[in-house]
């Protein structure tokens, strides 16, 4: 299985929890410096304050001054301060005389487990705290806290936050350790502590907005959808109380579509929803081929729809894949090879 | 009283044919003939898309969108060459021909039993989009006419006679010209097959002189001059001409009527595929079929009427989305047919529609289970949109 969507932690091999420093300190604070200055000559440069000038306006200036078209964000050229661009490193571990700094640096993993130590630090603090209130016969329960919305921080991050390997194994001992410390009562003593290891996870359907119907003049309800495949762009007019009547750019599909599979994937959201003959349509399509028009036309009225038909059967829709912007287009030609997969031909001599 | 009698002998027709088709048909066509077309909510809902109408001259808007029977001997003896080929090859599937009563067949019957024989012929010009049923409403006027009696010079596709043709000759009669003996010995054919009554009772009004030796003398059947083309095929094309020179002159009289039916006319005026030994193109003048039926199609002579079909199908340097008259006539042909009366075909409306559905689900022609829902046929209508011909292709692979 390949990891189509990868952060950039993983991409950066771990190179804080390898070895011995590869950038030193002075050198790191020469940077710094030399970013700073660069900074103001570039606010001289596209004549702002040099003051004021933030992280965006920077991204923006040199956008201006190094356009380039490469689709990776991360190949382009940018300027970032040093600390974003080298990853952090762990300091050298031990003084002059060869002795470490920390008690645990022989058990080879110090930081995971002078966290263990903590956390099973406040654990017992909260214990005490109960059984404190428990002797005064107050009340032990106070509100409880909402674990819907967050989530606890995945390995990758754990390892960024101690610039050491964690294993899956101490992984699942640490999160089963915060869990025990979460599901005490009195936990909120210790809440400043818990929340440096957990994570608002944001509700996925909140962010899709439904709009709602319009009216015309003559008191038909309509909606708008847009939709894209590949090159093609479509917005389509789904109106209530009609026939089952299309029109595209003005021509009936029957003539716009000579075959029949782009008039099937027309047909699908309208059947999908068991709506065929209720709604006219009327849409514009430009760019693109015959299949792609045909795609786009469909994503289009599928969003249409979905303002005509309750919110369980927009998740239908989403999940048939109605809603969803296909993604494919045409892979570049590589050099060396005669297309974008196919090489040329192999001759032994 | 007279919708009593039609159905009284209209079931006397019906009874010999009880022995085809499955029990259930007979059973439901016995009940619809016993009463007359209108719906009887107690019959099965199938019966109701057929009609026991089946003579053309019965028809009438209360037939609309159904479907009637011609029985299969009638189909050879009349049709030997007329009928699409989609459609022979359904009435081979399901061992009867059963034709749709639409509203432009309506009103140019209509037009015919109202027509006036003693003037000039008038010319109806049948249009409308891609396979929306033209040749078939052609069909279904010259079935009428035949019916009544009349002497039907039916063209299935004019088409067919210029382009593809292996053999073209210098004409004999007249130097210019070229021959097509191939097309005109086919047509001979089916002329012969369809008219064979009328061919023993016209004759020829003057002599005419096949070549330096064989000759027909004024006064014999018109059969004879058939039979000369068929034997001679060099001459055919003269023969062809003779045969529509006779039945213009003859029609005036009275003791016939003439129909002339052109399916695919706009390739009178159009260009052709066809080129000279010299490979300098060929115009449609010159071609001897051509000009006959042209003269043919001129309304200067009465007695009959002429119906005609246009058809992108088969036209030659036409685009597709062509349909009209203006488009497809081209200026030479528009006025050359002018005056003409137009009668557009649209598709299907949804009652035709539901009828087409009902006989496909009755004769097990969709065999799919969703076919059967109503969904399935909201479905198909989408995809067809109502076009008969894409239904057709549609409901094939089902």
């Amino acid at each position: 299985l390949r990891l189509i969507c990868t952060t950039t932690a993983v991409q950066r091999k771990n190179i804080e929890a390898s070895g011995p420093e590869k950038y030193t300190e002075a050198f790191i604070k020469k940077q710094i410096e030399e970013f700073n200055l660069g900074k103001r000559h570039l606010a001289n440069m596209m004549g702002e304050d040099p003051e004021t000038f933030t992280q965006e306006d920077i991204d923006r200036a040199i956008a201006y001054l190094f356009p380039s078209g490469l689709f990776d964000k991360q190949a382009r050229p940018m300027m970032k301060h040093p600390t974003e661009v080298f990853p952090e490193q762990r300091k050298i571990q031990w003084g002059e005389d060869g002795r470490p700094f920390h008690f645990l640096f022989y058990t080879g993993k110090p930081s995971y487990y002078s966290l263990m130590h903590e956390t099973y630090e406040k654990l017992l603090n909260v214990q005490k705290h109960q059984d404190q209130l428990l002797a005064d016969d107050l009340p032990l329960q106070k509100e409880k806290r909402n674990l819907a919305g967050s989530r606890w921080l995945t390995r990758i991050e754990l390892e960024e936050m101690l610039l050491e390997k964690v294993s899956d194994h101490d992984y699942s001992r640490f999160i089963q350790l915060l869990e025990k410390l979460v599901a005490q009562p009195c936990a909120d003593i210790e809440e400043k502590y818990i929340q440096k290891f957990s994570k608002e996870v944001p509700v996925q359907l909140q962010q899709v907005v439904i709009e709602p119907l319009q009216h015309d003049e003559r008191g038909v309800a309509f909606s708008t959808g847009e939709g894209k495949r590949k090159t093609a762009r479509a917005t389509a007019v789904v109106y209530d109380n009609g026939t089952g009547k299309i029109t595209v750019n003005g021509i009936d599909i029957l003539h716009y579509f000579p075959v029949l599979q782009d008039r099937e994937q027309l047909l699908f959201p309208f059947q999908f929803l068991g709506r065929i003959g209720k709604h006219d349509m009327v849409c514009t399509v430009s760019g693109g081929g015959r299949s792609a028009q045909a795609g786009a036309i469909r994503l289009a009225s599928a969003k249409a729809l979905r303002s005509f038909v309750t919110e369980k059967e927009v998740e239908f829709m989403r999940q048939a894949g109605l809603l969803t912007v296909d993604p494919r287009v045409k892979e570049r030609k590589k050099p060396g090879q005669e297309g974008p997969r196919r090489k040329f031909t192999w001759k032994k001599r | 009283q007279s919708l009593a009698a039609e159905s009284f002998v209209v079931s006397a027709l019906f009874s010999p044919q009880l022995d085809r088709g499955c029990a259930l048909h007979t059973a439901a066509r016995g009940g619809l003939s016993s009463v007359s077309s209108q719906d009887v909510p107690a019959e099965r809902p199938r019966a109701i898309f057929h009609t026991s109408e089946s003579d053309p001259a019965k028809h009438t808007e209360q037939h609309e969108g159904r479907l009637y029977n011609i029985p299969l001997e009638e189909v050879k003896a009349v049709f030997p060459h007329g009928l699409p080929h989609r459609f022979q090859q359904q009435i081979q599937t399901f061992n009867e021909a059963r034709v749709m009563v639409r509203k432009p067949a309506l009103e140019l019957l209509a037009y015919l039993k109202g027509s006036n024989f003693a003037h000039p012929a008038v010319r109806y010009v049948i249009y409308g989009e891609r396979g929306t049923g033209k040749t078939m409403t052609l069909c279904h006027v010259v079935h009428y006419c035949s019916r009544q009696g009349w002497l039907v010079v039916h063209i299935p596709d004019a088409h067919l006679w210029v382009k593809n043709c292996k053999e073209l000759f210098q004409s004999s009669y007249n130097r210019d010209r070229l021959d097509q003996p191939l097309q005109a010995s086919i047509w001979l054919k089916n002329f012969k097959t369809s008219n064979e009554h009328f061919l023993e009772e016209i004759k020829t009004q003057k002599k005419y002189m096949w070549g330096k030796r064989e000759s027909t003398e004024e006064g014999r059947p018109l059969r004879e001059v058939v039979e000369q083309g068929l034997a001679r095929v060099r001459s055919a094309s003269d023969a062809v001409g003779v045969v529509l020179r006779e039945l213009k002159l003859q029609s005036h009289c009275g003791s016939f009527r003439l129909l002339v039916a052109v399916d695919g006319v706009n390739a009178l005026w159009g260009q052709t595929t066809l080129r000279k030994e010299d490979k300098s193109p060929v115009s449609p003048e010159e071609l001897t079929l051509v000009h006959n039926l042209r003269k043919m199609v001129m309304n200067d002579w009465n007695g009959g009427a002429i119906v005609t079909t246009l058809s992108q199908t088969g036209s030659l340097f036409k685009p597709s989305s062509a349909y009209t008259p203006q488009e497809l006539l081209g200026k030479e042909g528009f006025d050359a047919l002018d005056p003409f009366v137009p009668i557009p075909v649209p598709n299907y409306s949804p009652k035709e529609f539901e009828s087409c559905y009902g006989y496909y689900l009755e004769r097990k022609w969709l065999q799919h289970e969703k076919a059967h829902t109503e969904d399935g046929k909201a479905e198909l209508q989408f995809l067809s949109g109502s076009n008969p011909r894409q239904l057709d292709r549609l409901a094939g692979p089902l």
